[in-house]
């Protein structure tokens, strides 16, 4: 945990690790698994290695995959009001906006940001991740894959989507009887998974596993 | 809470160039990361324009998103049309007070308080600040991870129109401020990643020895 600045100054660079958000310096030392090292100024968290973090991160990644399958295939909500009802899924709350003109382009973004975007970041994942479990080299193009992954981390937003159904819900929960479908579940299962995977991935690490065996 | 003797030196005051993305230090003058692919800047000046040229299209957007409607309710032959604002009254005045806040804080303080901050946070690398840069720093942390959020509104539309599709007895439709608040959010997004917060740091070296 002691990253003395003191040291930073004749360290070679391959042991040097500058704060992203800061440009503060550091002796770069891979800590505890489990402990974390942060920079003394900004508090971002340099490097936090976790125990089995690639083959647990796979697992989860592959899950949020095969959920969201599920969430977009199954009925994911319902409502009912004096005899007519109607069911919609995650797909059809995302091409709401389908039939009215340039209004499409919303249904673009909302489909990318809460289906597309967690999907093809988890199979990027898996494909970043996969070979450094096997303790191979990276697979080709996995740096740039890795760039994409974490440049689109702001853009999935399935959990703000999953409030956004309660937010929904309640303004017509007075209205209307509300069935939850399957995919609703699987849906805010999906959200708890996708934080998890997030916080399981040590940038640093990865970056070094994939610069030292490609 | 400085500790004394805690003196931190910068890549940039050690004549390195650090990665943003990967925190791998090189040489001054290099131009991209060998690590990782991403092109190298001591400090991005640049990005600056970038920033405002994305929040004043990012405010420009948010000002049809709160003059028109958001949602097209249909109830029995009636048509009401609800803006931002006017949603978040009419469930006020029905006792949703909570959900109500909810969409206020998300769609109106969040927003405001973002164009604010990140401007704010533009003009403050040009001169010299009152707010220290650890403040500083916390601010463009909390618009960074609070941008997103407020999504929210635009999700609910979404949801509303997708299930609220009742033949005649009720039918919810998007308004035309839904796409506008939507792009209004992604500009605001990409103005605040396009800022480079090692700005922030930079005068606090200034500071320190003029003290
Ligand atoms: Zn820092
Ligand atoms: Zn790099």
């Amino acid at each position: 945990m002691d990253a003395g600045p003191h040291g930073a100054l004749d360290l070679p660079l391959d042991e040097t690790i500058a704060c992203p958000q800061c440009d503060a310096l550091y002796h770069a030392r891979m800590p505890q698994e489990g402990g974390r090292m942060v920079c003394h100024r900004c508090h971002t968290v340099l490097i936090a290695p976790k125990r089995n973090a690639y083959l647990r991160v796979i697992a989860l990644s592959l899950t949020i995959i095969i959920l969201m399958v599920g969430a977009t295939v199954f009925p994911f909500l319902g409502v009912n009001v004096m005899g007519f009802s109607n069911k919609a899924s995650v797909l059809d709350s995302a091409l709401a906006f389908l039939d009215g003109g340039w209004m499409i382009s919303l249904s673009v973004f909302v489909a990318g940001f809460i289906v597309m975007i967690p999907v093809i970041r988890a199979a990027m994942v898996i494909y970043v991740l996969t070979p450094l479990v096997a303790g191979r080299g990276p697979w080709p193009g996995a740096r740039a894959m890795f760039r994409w992954a974490e440049d689109l981390r702001p853009w999935s937003m399935a959990e703000i989507f999953i409030i956004g159904c309660a937010v929904a819900l309640t303004k017509i929960v007075s209205l209307a009887r509300i069935e939850f479908g399957p995919a609703f579940w699987m849906f805010a299962v999906l959200v708890v998974i996708i934080v998890l995977a997030d916080s399981l991935m040590d940038r640093w690490t990865i970056w070094k596993a994939l610069e030292q065996k490609s | 809470m400085e500790s004394p003797g805690t003196e931190i030196l910068t890549a940039r005051e050690r004549g390195l160039v650090a990665c943003r993305r990967c925190a791998k230090v090189w040489p001054m003058g290099r131009d991209t990361c060998d690590r990782c692919g991403s092109a190298l800047h001591s400090r991005d000046w640049r990005s600056l324009q970038r920033v405002w040229a994305w929040l004043v299209v990012g405010i420009i957007c948010y000002i049809p998103a709160n003059l028109f409607p958001m949602l097209r309710t249909t109830m029995l032959f009636n048509t009401s049309e609800s803006t931002i604002v006017g949603g978040a009254i009419d469930l006020a005045t029905h006792g949703n007070l909570g959900i109500a806040v909810v969409i206020l804080v998300a769609s109106v303080v969040i927003p405001v308080g973002k164009f604010l901050a990140i401007g704010y946070l533009a003009l403050s690398v040009r001169r010299p600040e009152r707010l220290r840069p650890k403040q500083r720093h916390k601010l463009y942390h909390v618009v960074e991870f609070i941008g997103r959020w407020s999504m929210i509104d635009v999700f609910v539309v979404a949801i509303l129109s997708a299930l609220v599709q009742l033949n005649f007895a009720a039918s919810i439709r998007p308004g035309p401020a839904a796409i506008t608040f939507a792009l209004s959010v992604i500009f605001t997004m990409l103005a605040a990643i396009s800022f480079d917060p090692r700005l922030i740091w930079d005068k606090s070296g200034s500071e320190r020895t003029t003290r």
